[in-house]
């Protein structure tokens, strides 16, 4: 029933929403030395925002428009103003840890104020399935795709083809220079954990159809996006893209192949021979302060 | 701590040694499990600090090896063996797997290693929860006995709270000597300067493998304590969440501070059972308390204690040297 080639477009299509994560996760590492332990409650909460919105009477459209507005200003300003500014002093590790304690309270707050129980949440594709060369394709991971391919390039395009993108670049590889070049960088740092923001919410919304929205489906989330990063490279853009659509793949084939009890490991084994065999990931380039 | 003078700090030491074996002999049956599990943590957290305060590696596995030492006293404890023997096979254990984890170390640093470590946990949690033949699964192990130490039952909460805070005790002098021995200086220069370590003649290598091995092993021996404990394991406990919240006991208790663990310990065992009151919310306030604390002292609560107490003392030798050029001003 399930054959080699419907693994693999479930797989492309789980590993497109990771790689959106996962490339959100490199750009504040990028620009900020930031390692957010909580991008997985990052993609778990905006889901939980849309479905406030609707409680409260919104229609679908509008609520998707409010719950990327409220993630921008929550998960990008605020994370950023009131968690990284000041613990940006302090180093990477002590941030880092400051995240895992922010997944907790995101944990823990969706779970009071809104419910423990997992939630439906509407799929923006309708079910259904079209056959592409003799496979039935459900719509789902055709819309996901399309939505999250569409992401990626709009982002690269930014990031290469503007002038926007040149200077969050600059900003990114070496602060002290752009600076002085007149590039804005604090703006434009502010711009990545807005962009993250953005990335994190699409993900949410095209993610939370498949599995529910659950206060703790940040974790599995967060890791193979973790995983997805680390694999591709965390300093490169294509990197994240690449390391997110193997992961994807990997967890369906791993699924199918191996036994369901173990399904999880694959993708940590392959992670712990990827660091100890590539540190830089498959395609980072090595960089002094990642080994 | 060395703002105190030298007998004051021995009577403190003391009076707290004291309260903690008198106080709790009229604590009810939960009250005791607190306390006990605060002892069992504190174990598992010195552990931690160890491998991530004084040697400088990140770890996010000591769950995992609280969870190693818990199925090894379980299983054997089950089957007849005595518990000190079951003791030992999970400091034997945990150190050997802790000697392997910190192979990567060697390679990666920082929140690479951070990701390797979980990785690890993941994995570790999938062989308590699958390997039924040998964990029971998800059925876990029940009816875990309590030890009979020199011929007396420990069966009694009260009894075995004094096994843990014997056990406490006698893991707190080890790493006292540990840390103040030529090893615990190479795990601080590690932690400082791997670079100059090296170039001073530190084995580098053999060092952190054995940070890591030292801290796992005392994950392995609160593992040890806590399957007795609570008398039933399964790998709920024994998850992802374990560990971090191991972490962030050293964290806010104070990472590379000797009392650091046994502070952050009472702080995330405690503080849940007296903020009953918020229900719910209390994971959430600890967590707002926790990014406030980092914010605030990234060193954690002894961070803050440990500067006020430097400052105060570069204050009295400013004043003892404005006296002294006064004096010298005079005699001229």
């Amino acid at each position: 029933m399930s054959n080699l080639f419907d693994l693999l477009v479930a797989g492309l299509a789980t590993g497109a929403i990771y790689a959106l994560v996962a490339l959100g996760f490199t750009l504040l590492w990028q620009t900020s030395q930031t390692i957010n332990f909580a991008q997985g409650e990052f993609v778990m909460l905006p889901a939980f925002l849309m479905l406030a919105a609707m409680h409260v009477g919104a229609p679908f459209w509008l609520a998707i428009i409010l719950g990327i507005l409220l993630s921008m200003i929550l998960l990008g300003l605020a994370f950023k103003l009131l968690l990284v500014d000041p613990m940006m002093r302090h180093g990477v590790l002590p941030l880092a840890i400051a995240t895992m304690a922010l997944a907790i309270g995101i944990k823990e707050a969706v779970k009071q104020f809104y419910s423990a129980e997992a939630s439906p949440f509407p799929s923006i594709v309708p079910t259904g399935e079209v056959s592409i060369l003799g496979h039935a394709v459900s719509l789902q991971s055709i819309g996901v795709l399309t939505v999250a391919i569409l992401a990626v390039l709009g982002l690269t395009t930014l990031l290469n083809r503007t002038s926007l993108g040149h200077q969050m670049q600059a900003a990114a590889q070496n602060p002290t220079v752009a600076r002085i070049i007149g590039v804005p960088v604090e703006r434009m740092i502010m711009l990545t954990f807005l962009i993250n923001a953005f990335l994190v919410a699409l993900a949410s919304l095209l993610i939370t159809p498949i599995y529910l929205a659950k206060f703790s489906s940040g974790e599995v989330l967060g890791q193979a996006a973790f995983i997805a990063a680390i694999v591709g490279g965390f300093n490169q853009v294509r990197g994240a893209i690449a390391g997110g659509l193997l992961i994807g793949v990997l967890d369906n084939l791993a699924a199918a192949y191996v036994s369901t009890q173990y399904r999880a490991a694959v993708p940590m084994l392959f992670l712990i021979a990827v660091i100890l065999f590539r540190p830089q990931g498959l395609l980072g380039r090595a960089e002094e302060r990642t080994v | 701590m060395s703002g105190f003078a030298r007998p004051l700090k021995i009577a403190l030491g003391l009076a707290v040694i004291a309260a903690l074996i008198i106080v709790p002999m009229n604590f009810n049956r939960y009250g005791l499990f607190i306390l006990s599990q605060w002892a069992v943590m504190s174990i598992a957290a010195m552990g931690l600090n160890l491998t991530l305060g004084y040697a400088g590696q990140v770890s996010l596995a000591q769950g995992a090896f609280v969870g190693i030492g818990a199925y090894a006293a379980a299983i054997m404890t089950t089957h007849g063996w005595p518990l000190p023997a079951a003791i030992l096979v999970a400091i034997v254990l945990s150190f050997a797997i802790g000697w392997v984890l910190g192979y990567p170390a060697l390679r990666v640093q920082h929140h690479y290693l951070a990701f390797v470590t979980l990785a690890f946990s993941t994995l570790a949690f999938l062989v308590f929860r699958n390997e039924s033949w040998l964990t029971g699964g998800i059925y876990g192990i029940s009816n875990i006995p309590r030890p009979h130490i020199f011929g007396l039952a420990t069966n009694k909460p009260l009894p075995f709270y004094y096994v843990c805070l014997g056990s406490l005790a006698i893991v707190s002098l080890a790493v006292w000597w540990l840390i103040r021995s030529p090893w615990g200086r190479a795990f601080m220069a590690l932690r400082e300067n791997p670079l100059r370590a090296q170039s001073l003649g530190i084995d580098t290598r053999r060092y952190t493998l054995m940070a890591f091995a030292i801290g796992s092993a005392l994950g392995g021996v609160a593992g040890a304590l806590y399957a007795p404990l609570t008398q039933y394991i399964d790998p709920v406990p024994f998850n992802l969440s374990l560990s971090l919240d191991l972490l962030l006991m050293v964290i806010v208790g104070g990472a590379g501070f000797y009392f650091g663990p046994f502070l952050g310990a009472m702080i995330a065992v405690l503080l849940p059972e007296w903020l009953r009151f918020t229900e719910g919310y209390y994971l959430m306030l600890y967590a707002v308390a926790v990014m406030l604390l980092l914010i605030w002292s990234p060193t954690g609560i002894l961070g803050i204690l440990d500067r006020y107490l430097a400052e105060r003392r570069t204050k009295a030798a400013s004043a003892l040297r404005a006296v002294a050029k006064s004096r010298l001003e005079t005699v001229q």
